[in-house]
């Protein structure tokens, strides 16, 4: 995951086209927003450099001049540091102590490293840089020489801050894998393992007012340090950690330097159905969805509210973003047992049928919080990109299938990193909460046909086949929402309707660049010389605006002025769940004929009826098979 | 399917291309340090870096060393692979 960067997207085929286009601080900064391997980090950091030395302004990304002091190889990390300080919006100077000239800096008068302005100096000594010699048992001389070794790196942080005025970020240390003595290790004072543990909580205790120290001890512990160490390259180069950590070291660092600019993420935004708990409210029901102990799934997305509802306390404010209808989207906020957040915790509680960039928008607004303070949770990769387009400010995790994993992932990709905790701290979220008064829902502005044009849809037209029927019936039977006429059948009934001469029958696949959504629609209609009757319409939510209802309509049209007829009726019959369907023939260009509490009649004239231009592939197997 | 040396070196190319930052640049079995841009100490750890990561293998500091030229790496590579 770490090494990975799995939080981030992966990275665009034409990426390195992309870093040549780039003509602005602003535009490669995006090209850092993958997960980009060594190599590619290079590569922006390079053009960085081209993009300075061509004088052309790199606003609004923010400079900073840091300075590296190492006992070790750092010309590698340069262009890392550079390329992932990019995905934070930094625009970094990277200037090099001589290699391992330590005391030089320390001491020498002037001396020409820390004579350089800095803003911030990063510390990067391992192990190998220390004085320390085991003396395993000998209590005195143990103590004494972590004492010794605590003076050394806090006399170069003091040298550097007195010298360069800079900021220092100090590394503490990453353990190392010499357990002679086994478990006993840690308890024997003097080895190297008893040294880094108590060295690196004598480091916690240092005056931060400018020192930050930098936990390489739990990245070294993240990625296993088996794996950290290479032993191997520090051999042949003095190299100090496996290099192909470099990109989460690169991030590692990056994520405090944006930290101290006070640019950490404040806000997490939710998404509900299969991200905080499995199943879709809407068409499962309050008991049917999947939350709670007792069932592996309902546990893991129970560990993803856990784990929102302790950045609460930590000061990050909660908001929710779902495609639903909201009294529906609520009630398990409400009403299930098992749930451990509850409507108090949430912020703003958006609800809707509006895109989730608008949404998130309307977030932002309500608790005057910027776009780029906000990180949004989906399980839905449609979504996640939709977002990411039109919202590229916001950050946007990638998740892996398994929702055991969501958790693990948010807090890998470190957008909460910070640099200190107060008071204020624990109590902001609620200080949010009590500002945002209604969710007023903001226009949706955001270009959803560009978002869908890139989606790549094709969508497949077929009649009921046997091999579809189980799909189809479930579909029957387990649609809510999109659901016009919520008429159930049973799988022998959708069997008979297969060759049945009276009924026109439709069941829709679609595909995006994605994958396969599998079968999403189905619609059936009783045929008639001149009216045909819709009798059943629905659709799975999950591509709601997709514009989906639009083709289904334009194909529905096709066959029935080919059989001859004129017009085309339907029926909206409400339920307490299927409202957002309420205006779905009104927005197809139907004509409301009648309207009372049971039901609404809506009829469309064939002959005038207008054909949209569409997003996606239509494939009509009826044509094929003719 | 046991591969040989001339696929490796369309494997490298690649990576090549990469860590030299150059989209158009060609290698053969005797193309060494001298013939690549930017082919220095360092840039030959971020290759052998790059090589690891991708084949799934590791060289020992020696090997790492003796590299002389693009042949002798595929050749090596095969090896570990076999």
């Amino acid at each position: 995951m770490y090494e990975e960067l799995s939080w981030l997207p992966p990275v665009p085929a034409n990426f390195s086209e992309l870093v040549s286009r780039a003509t602005s601080g602003h535009e490669l900064a995006h090209c850092a927003t993958h997960a980009l391997g060594d190599n590619q980090l290079r590569r922006i950091a390079k053009k960085l450099d081209d993009l300075k030395a061509a004088g052309i302004s790199l606003s609004p990304l923010k400079p900073i001049r840091l300075g590296v002091v190492s006992n070790a190889t750092t010309q590698l990390i340069e262009s890392t540091l550079k390329g992932s300080a990019l995905r934070f919006g930094l625009a970094l100077d990277v200037v090099h102590a001589e290699f391992n000239q330590i005391a030089q800096v320390m001491f020498t008068e002037p001396d020409p490293f820390t004579q350089q302005k800095f803003d911030v100096v990063l510390v990067a000594i391992d192990h190998h840089g220390l004085p320390f010699v085991p003396s395993p048992g000998d209590v005195r001389a143990a103590e004494k020489k972590l004492q010794e070794c605590l003076h050394y790196l806090k006399a170069i942080a003091q040298a550097v801050h007195c010298k360069s005025k800079a900021h220092v970020l100090l590394q503490n240390i990453a353990p190392i894998n010499q357990s002679f003595a086994g478990s006993y290790e840690r308890r024997l004072p003097g080895t190297w393992i008893w040294f880094v543990n108590r060295l690196n909580q004598e480091l916690d205790l240092l005056d931060a007012s400018y020192t930050t120290v930098v936990d390489i001890a739990a990245l070294a512990a993240n990625v296993g340090i088996e794996n950290w160490h290479d032993p191997t390259l520090w051999h042949i180069a003095k190299l100090p950690f496996a290099q192909r950590f470099n990109p989460i070291y690169g991030d590692w660092i990056s994520r405090i330097l944006s930290a101290r600019l006070g640019r950490s993420r404040r806000c997490l935004i939710l998404d509900l159905d299969n991200t905080l708990w499995g199943g879709v409210v809407g068409d499962d029901g309050l008991d049917g969805i999947v939350i709670g102990n007792g069932n592996a799934t309902g546990e893991a997305h129970l560990a993803l509210q856990k784990t929102a509802l302790e950045l609460r306390e930590r000061g990050i404010v909660l908001a929710v973003s779902s495609k639903n209808e909201d009294s529906i989207a609520r009630s398990p906020f409400r009403g299930h047992p098992d749930m451990i957040l509850r409507e108090h915790h949430i912020a703003v509680f958006q609800a809707n049928w509006m895109d989730k960039a608008a949404n998130i928008k309307a977030i932002a607004s309500i608790l005057s919080l910027g776009l780029e303070s906000m990180v949004f949770v989906d399980d839905n990769p449609a979504e996640r990109m939709q977002v990411r387009q039109a919202l590229p400010e916001v950050a946007v995790p990638e998740l892996p299938n398994d929702p055991a994993l969501f958790s693990r992932t948010l807090i890998a990709a470190g957008y909460f990193e910070s640099v200190s905790f107060s008071e204020e701290d624990s109590k902001r979220a609620a200080f949010y909460q009590d500002n945002a008064k209604r969710a007023a829902i903001l226009s949706q502005s955001t270009d959803l046909n560009s978002y869908l044009e890139s989606l790549e849809m094709e969508a497949t037209f077929s009649p009921f086949d046997q091999m579809g029927v189980t799909r189809i019936t479930q579909l029957i039977n387990k649609s809510n929402q999109f659901n016009l006429t919520t008429k159930r059948y049973s799988e022998a009934e959708v069997r008979q309707l297969i060759d049945d001469p009276a009924y026109f029958t439709l069941q829709i696949r679609l595909k995006d660049s994605f994958g396969d959504n599998g079968m999403i629609s189905v619609i059936i209609c009783k045929l008639g010389d001149i009216t045909w009757e819709i009798d059943t319409w629905l659709m799975s939510c999950r591509v709601l605006g997709r514009r989906v209802e639009e083709a289904a309509l334009a194909y529905l049209v096709d066959h029935a002025l080919s059989s001859g007829a004129k017009k085309l009726k339907g029926y909206y019959l409400p339920t307490l769940r299927n409202t957002i369907v309420k205006e779905h023939y009104k927005k197809l260009g139907f004509v409301c004929v009648s309207a009372d509490a049971e039901s609404d009649l809506w009829v469309i004239d064939l002959t005038k009826y207008q054909r949209p231009v569409l997003p996606m592939k239509i494939n009509d197997s009826r044509k094929s098979s003719m | 399917m046991p591969k040989n040396i001339d696929q490796i070196i369309k494997e490298l190319t690649p990576i090549f291309c990469d860590v030299f930052e150059d989209d158009n640049l060609t290698i053969t079995k005797d193309t060494t340090a001298e013939d690549v841009e930017g082919w220095d100490s360092l840039a030959h750890i971020r290759l052998v870096v790059s090589i690891e990561k991708a084949f799934r293998l590791r060289f020992t500091a020696a090997e790492i060393s003796d590299l002389e030229n693009v042949g002798a790496m595929a050749a090596l590579i095969l090896k570990k692979l076999a």
